[in-house]
């Protein structure tokens, strides 16, 4: 590590916040590649039929999946059948609730809530307290002290990022505050995003997980056996390798503590299955830029925005070869960042609020 | 137009059930067209955070914050999604020889 590197505090209750607040990093205005209001509009049109022919085919798959994996209960089959449903549980579980914690998957806003609540349950995550926290993610990506979905410090903990293989960082770390909840406790961390009139909402649905939990335990206690749970909530651990992958894909090794998403985040091309599992999130640059445009449109923001935004990663090995270097050299040095040069037809990096009030311009970062 | 109204634009110059931004001094205002070609006018940025809606999606009478999901009935102002939870402030709205006029006070 080098010398003058000091390890950086990135909870939100810690001196950071207030540091970033001081420096014009929180709530800030970000840049946005210009695009044509008549073009912005059409993008962001809603839409129900993808997104129930996608929840059709994932439930079908899962059913599917699910049926195969019982049928091989005690048998050497049941481990790649278990696996395959345990990945179309949490993946799509993982993308399906961020998609339409947006609010933008479906068109009827009752079908959005829905399946983000469902989603919520198959990824263990605490409606509410998540759909908060991902507000709050979006406002100051990756920004130190205020985005609670930092998916690791430089320099990396590896052994989170060992544990998070199986879910088992984040999966107990919500379990807790879910039985937290239950009983009307917010956690600290979670205070700074989750505004007071969200409490109640919290804790009932905490409440409901608990008792699916509870009532899960007394099945398993019945039948004498682990399968039930191997269906519900289990999956949610040993599934949950590419919900990891995509995860550290979307911005780990670029930059912090910047007001360009070109900077922070990564956009991917990825074959269709992944796209499908993922829901198109491998447009991150994309995603976060305009979070209002729907899944569905999202190849075609990115058509528009191409010229505008560093090469997109050519595949998912390639993406996570280049996490997985930065993540190393992060370890020696913590300030080690992944540079992109933006294409000649690209407006340059915008980096932050400089001391005038201006943008301060970053092209040409070395 | 008597004394405190503002023009806007020209009423073609707005989309039907679309929005634009108008800024008057100090105040920055989203102006809307509805799908019954009526207008009506509100501040301009969203109450969650310093957001302006006039980048966001209007759908019948409710315009989604471009940023978080956030709604608002822009007839009224009421905050119908969080994370908007505060209204947002309307102004009164009038169409005379063909031009939008808002009245600021
Ligand atoms: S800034 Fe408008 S909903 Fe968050």
């Amino acid at each position: 590590m080098s010398a003058s590197h000091q390890k950086r505090d990135y909870s939100l209750s810690g001196p950071e916040g207030k540091l970033a607040q001081e420096r014009g990093l929180a709530s800030a205005e970000w840049y946005a590649t210009p695009i044509p209001r008549k073009r912005m509009k059409e993008l962001m049109q809603r839409r129900n039929g993808p997104a129930i022919r996608d929840t059709v085919i994932w439930l079908s798959l899962l059913i599917g999946f699910g049926y195969l994996a019982y049928l091989s209960w005690g048998t050497w089959w049941a481990l790649p059948a278990f696996l395959a449903y345990g990945i179309l549980y949490s993946s799509p579980g993982d993308s399906r609730w961020h998609e339409c914690g947006h609010g933008t998957a479906f068109k009827t806003p009752w079908m959005n809530e829905w399946v983000y609540q469902f989603a919520s349950f198959l990824v263990l995550r605490p409606a509410t307290p998540w759909r908060w926290s991902h507000t709050r993610h979006h406002t100051d990506t990756y920004i130190v002290g205020r985005d609670p979905e930092i998916a690791q410090p430089r320099p990396p903990v590896w052994k989170i990022i060992m544990l998070e293989i199986m879910h088992l960082y984040a999966g107990p770390r919500d379990i807790k505050r879910m039985f937290m909840h239950c009983f009307g406790i917010i956690d600290k961390g979670e205070k700074e995003y989750i505004p007071p009139a969200e409490y109640r909402k919290t804790f009932w649905e905490s409440r409901v997980y608990v008792l699916i939990f509870a009532a899960l335990i007394a099945t398993c206690i019945y039948t004498s056996s682990i399968l039930p749970a191997m269906f519900i909530v289990l999956p949610s651990f040993y599934g949950s390798i590419l919900v990891l992958v995509f995860g550290l894909t979307q911005h780990v090794g670029l930059n912090e503590d910047v007001l360009d998403h070109r900077l922070n985040t990564r956009t991917i091309y990825m074959n269709p299955v992944f796209r499908f599992l993922y829901w198109n999130m491998n447009y991150h640059i994309e995603h976060h830029m305009f979070p209002m445009v729907p899944y569905h449109a999202l190849p075609k923001l990115h058509a528009e925005m191409k010229a505008d935004c560093p090469p997109p990663s050519p595949g998912l090995a390639s993406a996570f070869k280049d996490v997985v270097t930065a993540l190393l050299k992060q370890r020696k040095d913590p300030t080690y960042t992944i540079e992109r040069e933006l294409p000649a037809t690209a407006q340059p990096y915008l980096v932050g609020p400089t001391t005038n009030g201006g943008m301060k311009d970053v092209a040409g970062m070395d | 137009m008597s004394q405190g109204w503002i023009e806007v634009c020209e009423v073609g110059e707005i989309d039907e059930e679309d929005v634009i931004r108008f800024d008057h001094g100090a105040v920055s205002l989203a102006v809307y067209r509805s799908d019954k070609d009526k207008y009506y006018a509100t501040d301009g940025f969203c109450t969650h955070e310093r957001v302006h809606l006039s980048d966001g999606l209007v759908m019948g009478s409710v315009i989604e914050c471009p940023k978080h999901n956030g709604r608002f009935d822009y007839t009224t102002g009421a905050a119908k999604k969080t994370p908007a939870c505060e209204a947002l402030k309307t102004y009164p709205v009038q169409i005379e020889a063909g031009k939008v006029y808002v009245q600021i006070d």
